[in-house]
C-alpha cells in the first residue's frame, strides 16, 4: 500500500520529493495509529498505560531515515512511534497494546514493552532512563563485533537527568562507542517543565564534559532531523564515539492517559500545533512545491486509515493469550 | 635499644603472608616513613614503611619467605639514642601501606572433606579463586562472545584477583576495567547480551550491585517475558556476597533471597572450588540472566577441582556433601562450612546429621531437600542473610508444603542476626552464624 502512494511519485523515485512523501506517509501512520489507540483507550479496550506520541512523529522517522539495515533502535515507554518508523507491523503494535496474543509479546508485555528481533528493536523500557545504558551495551555489542552498525538511543529531557544517562555519556566517549543518544524533547517531564528541573535546559550541552558533542535540532521539521541524523550517524560510523542530538519537540497529548493538562495552557499546545505541526509542514511543503497533488495525499490518507483500521481490527479480535501462557518464557 | 619489626597485618582477617622483597640492607639508616620492604599475600602486594628509626641491624626473615605469620619479627632496629620519645616497646609494629587493596581475606583453611564425592574425573587442589579463573578463562576460549567487565578486573588483576591473568591472555577488548558505576555497567552489560554477547559482569561486591539492581531485575530478569519470549538476556552477575570481616554494615549483607526472589533469574552460590568452577562454566552458557554469588572468605580455600575443562556442575541441583539419619542441615555458600563442622560436633554427639549444600538457590533442588527430609524428619537450615523473608524461610515452606507429614519437629532456622553488621569483632562474631548455633539447633529438633 505503502508502494502505491510511493508510485504518484515514481518519476521522482528516489528523489527528495519521493523520500518527503515517504515521510508524510510515515508520521501520518503514527499519528493515525496513536489516534486509534487513544480512541481505544477511551473505550476500555487498551489497558494500563499508554504514551501517545502524537506531535513528535518527525524525530523517529527523521532518524529511521538516517539509518540503515543493521542499526538498532532502543527507546523507553513513549514507544509506539519508534516501532512503527521500525517497520514493526501496525497489527502487532495495537494487539500488544490491548494484551492479545497477536501482539508482538503475545500480550505480555504492553504498550512500553515490545521487541523485534528482525528490525533490531530493543525495546520498549518502563524505567524512565533505563534504556540508555542497554542502548549503549547495543552499541558495545556493534563496535566489539567489529561492525559499523550503530544504535539510536532514545530518551526524553525527564530522563536526562538520570545518573544512569552520564554514567553511560562517560563509557560510550571512553570507548568510543557508536551510539547517537537522541534527547526527544517535548518540554515536560511529565507536568515538569524542562526549566523546572534541569540546571542546564539546553539538553545537546549535556554532554560538554565527556567531550561528546550535541546538537539542537528543530524536531518539528523532519528535513532537518534526517540531516543532523545522517551527520550524526556518520560521525559513529568514523569511529568518533557517541554524539549527542536534542530534538525540540512536543507532545500535544497528555504524558499518559490520565493527564490533568494543568501544566500547561490550551493555548500553547494550540500554537504549536498550529504553527509547527510536523505533518501539516510536510503537507504544505509537497503541495507548495508541486511535488505531489491533493490526490496523491488523500490517496495516502486513505492507505494509512485502512492499515490503522486492520490493526484496530485484529487488535480486537485477536484472542487472549492462553492461560497456559502465565508460566512461560520466564527462562529458557 | 633493639627494636623489632613485626610482620603486618593487611586486615583483622590477614593471618599469614609472604616477605617478598626488603628494600633496604643490613645497616642502613632508616627513617620513619620509609618504604623498607614488601609483602604479599594471595590477593594484594603492599609497602612495609617504617614507624621507628635507626640502624637495620638484622634482617630476620629473607625475602621470598612464604607463610610469615602475622606479628612475626621480620627485622631489628637499633633506635638511636638522642631520639626523643622513641618507643622502645619491642612489639612496635610496622606500618602496613596498602595500595587500594581491599581487606585481604583470611588465610587458606583446611576444606572440611566433603563424604560424598562426585566422579570428577582426575583432580587438581586449587582454591576457589583460582577455580573462578579458570572457569572464566576457559569459557572466554570457548566463546568468543564471552567477555569480562568490572571495577579493576583488568590491569589491577581483580580487586580480588580473580581475574588474574586474564587481561593477558584475552586483551583490553575482553577484558574492561569500568568506571565506579555499577548501575551504568551493569545496563551496558545487559544491553550487550539483548545484542548477542555473553557479558560477564564482576561486581566488586555484591554490596554494589545495589545500585544496579534495577537493571539486574528490570532490563536483565523481565525480559525475556515481556517479549514473549523473544528477547534473552543471556548474562552473568558475579562477585563476593555476603560478610567478609570487619567491613561494617553497608559492605556486609547477603543478598541470597533477594535475588532468589526475582522470576527470570537463576541464582548461585557455591561453597566448594569444584562447584565454583562447574557452576560459574554452566552459568557463562547459560541463556539466562545469572547471579552468581561468591565468598570473599572462602576464596583463598582450596578443594579438589576436575581438570577436565569440559566437567561443568548443572544448575538447579543440590549436593549432598555428607550423608546422615538423624537430621538435614540445609546451607550453602560459607554457611555449608559451618554445617559441615557441626555436623562433625554432633556425629561425636552421637547425631547423624545429613548436610546438604543448595549449590544452586533459583531453581530450588525442592527433590533433594524433600528426600532427605523423608528420611531425617528433622530440618535446620543454615544461611548468614538476615532471617526475616530470607532462605530458611522459603526453605522451611517448602518442606511444609512438600513433606509436613514427615516431620517430627518444626523446621529451625539459623541465620545472621536481624541487625545491620556491626564492627566491632565481638559483636560481628555474634552476628555471624557458626557451627555452635547449628549444633544447637540441631540439638532443637532431635530433642536430644
Amino acid at each position: 500500500m505503502a508502494k502505491t502512494a510511493a508510485k504518484k511519485a515514481e518519476k521522482v523515485a528516489g528523489s527528495p520529493a519521493a523520500a518527503l512523501l515517504q515521510h508524510y506517509r510515515d508520521m501520518l501512520l503514527i499519528r493515525r495509529f496513536e489516534e486509534k489507540a487513544g480512541q481505544m483507550y477511551g473505550m476500555g479496550l487498551i489497558g494500563g498505560f499508554c504514551h501517545l506520541y502524537i506531535g513528535q512523529e518527525a524525530v523517529v522517522v527523521g532518524m529511521q531515515a538516517a539509518i540503515r539495515e543493521g542499526d538498532s533502535v532502543i527507546t523507553g515507554y513513549r514507544d509506539h512511534g519508534h516501532m512503527l518508523a521500525c517497520g514493526m507491523d501496525a497489527r502487532g503494535v495495537m494487539a500488544e497494546l490491548t494484551g492479545r496474543s497477536g501482539g508482538y509479546s503475545r500480550g505480555k508485555g504492553g504498550s512500553m514493552h515490545m521487541f523485534s528481533k528482525d528490525k533490531r528493536f530493543f525495546g520498549g523500557h518502563g524505567i524512565v532512563g533505563g534504556q540508555v545504558p542497554l542502548g549503549t551495551g547495543v552499541a558495545f555489542a556493534a563496535k566489539y563485533a567489529r561492525t559499523d552498525a550503530v544504535c539510536l538511543t532514545y530518551f526524553g529531557d525527564g530522563a536526562a537527568n538520570q545518573g544512569q544517562v552520564y554514567e553511560s555519556f562517560n563509557m560510550a566517549e571512553l570507548w568510543s562507542l557508536p551510539v547517537v543518544y537522541v534527547i526527544e524533547n517535548n518540554q515536560y517531564a511529565m507536568g515538569t517543565a524542562v526549566s523546572r528541573a534541569s540546571a542546564q535546559v539546553e539538553l545537546s550541552r549535556r554532554g560538554e564534559s565527556f567531550n561528546i558533542p550535541g546538537r539542537q535540532v528543530d524536531g518539528m521539521d523532519v528535513l532537518a532531523v534526517k540531516a543532523a541524523g545522517e551527520e550524526a550517524v556518520a560521525w559513529c560510523r568514523a569511529g568518533k564515539g557517541p554524539i549527542i542530538l536534542e530534538m525540540k519537540t512536543y507532545r500535544y497529548r497528555g504524558h499518559s492517559m490520565s493527564d490533568p493538562a494543568k501544566y500547561r495552557s490550551k493555548d500553547e499546545v494550540q500554537k504549536m500545533r498550529a504553527e509547527h505541526d510536523p505533518i501539516d509542514q510536510v503537507r504544505a511543503r509537497l503541495l507548495g512545491e508541486n511535488l505531489a497533488d491533493e490526490t496523491a495525499l488523500k490517496e495516502i490518507d486513505r492507505e494509512v486509515k485502512a492499515i490503522v483500521a486492520e490493526a484496530a481490527e485484529f487488535a480486537q479480535h485477536s484472542p487472549e493469550p492462553d492461560p497456559s501462557e502465565l508460566m512461560t518464557d520466564i527462562t529458557l | 635499644m633493639a627494636i623489632q619489626i613485626l610482620m603486618p597485618a593487611l586486615s583483622p582477617t590477614m593471618t599469614e603472608g609472604t616477605v617478598a622483597k626488603w628494600l633496604v640492607k643490613e645497616g642502613d639508616t632508616i627513617k620513619a616513613g620509609d618504604v623498607i620492604a614488601e609483602i604479599e599475600t594471595d590477593k594484594a602486594t603492599m609497602e612495609v614503611e617504617a614507624v621507628d628509626e635507626g640502624v637495620l641491624t638484622q634482617i630476620l626473615v629473607p625475602a621470598g619467605t612464604e607463610n610469615v605469620a602475622v606479628n612475626t619479627p621480620i627485622a631489628m632496629i637499633e633506635g638511636e639514642e638522642q631520639q626523643a620519645g622513641a618507643t622502645p616497646a619491642p612489639t612496635a609494629a610496622s606500618q602496613p601501606v596498602t595500595t587500594k587493596a581491599p581487606p585481604a581475606s583470611p588465610a587458606p583453611a583446611a576444606p572440611i572433606a566433603a563424604q560424598e564425592t562426585e566422579d570428577m574425573g582426575p583432580t587438581q587442589s586449587q582454591t576457589v579463586r583460582e577455580a573462578l579463573r579458570d572457569a572464566m578463562a576457559e569459557e572466554m576460549r570457548r566463546d568468543p562472545a564471552v567477555f569480562l567487565m568490572g571495577e579493576e578486573v583488568a590491569q589491577y588483576q581483580g580487586a580480588y584477583k580473580v581475574s588474574q591473568g586474564l587481561l593477558d591472555e584475552f586483551g583490553a577488548e575482553r577484558v574492561i576495567d569500568t568506571p565506579i558505576t555499577e548501575y551504568g555497567f551493569a545496563g551496558l552489560g545487559v544491553g550487550a547480551a539483548l545484542a548477542g554477547l555473553k557479558p560477564i559482569v564482576e561486581f566488586m561486591t555484591f554490596n554494589f550491585a545495589m545500585q544496579a539492581i534495577d537493571h539486574i531485575i528490570n532490563s536483565a530478569a523481565k525480559t525475556l517475558y515481556m517479549s514473549g519470549g523473544q528477547q534473552s538476556a543471556p548474562i552473568v552477575f558475579r562477585g563476593p556476597n555476603g560478610a567478609a570481616s570487619r567491613v561494617g554494615a553497608q559492605h556486609s549483607q547477603c543478598y541470597a533471597s533477594w535475588y532468589a526472589h526475582v522470576p527470570g533469574l537463576t541464582v548461585v552460590a557455591p561453597y566448594s572450588a569444584a562447584d565454583a568452577k562447574g557452576l560459574l562454566k554452566s552459568a557463562i552458557r547459560s541463556p539466562n540472566p545469572v547471579v552468581f554469588l561468591e565468598n570473599e572468605i572462602l576464596y583463598g580455600r582450596s578443594f579438589e577441582v576436575p581438570t577436565n575443562e569440559d566437567w561443568t556442575v548443572p544448575i538447579g541441583k543440590a549436593k549432598v556433601v555428607r550423608k546422615g539419619r538423624d537430621v538435614t542441615i540445609v546451607a550453602f555458600s560459607i554457611a555449608v562450612a559451618h554445617a559441615l563442622a557441626a555436623a562433625e560436633t554432633l556425629a561425636a554427639a552421637g547425631i547423624e546429621a545429613e548436610v546438604i549444600d543448595l549449590r544452586t538457590l533459583r531453581p530450588l533442588d525442592v527433590e533433594t531437600i524433600v528426600a532427605s527430609v523423608k528420611k531425617t524428619n528433622r530440618v535446620v537450615s543454615v544461611e548468614e542473610g538476615w532471617p526475616f523473608a530470607g532462605m530458611g524461610a522459603e526453605i522451611a515452606a517448602t518442606i511444609m508444603e512438600h513433606a509436613f507429614d514427615w516431620l517430627d519437629a518444626p523446621v529451625l532456622r539459623v541465620t545472621g542476626k536481624d541487625v545491620p553488621m556491626p564492627y566491632a569483632a565481638n559483636l560481628e562474631k555474634l552476628a555471624l552464624p557458626g557451627p555452635d548455633d547449628v549444633v544447637a539447633a540441631v540439638h532443637a529438633v532431635t530433642y536430644r
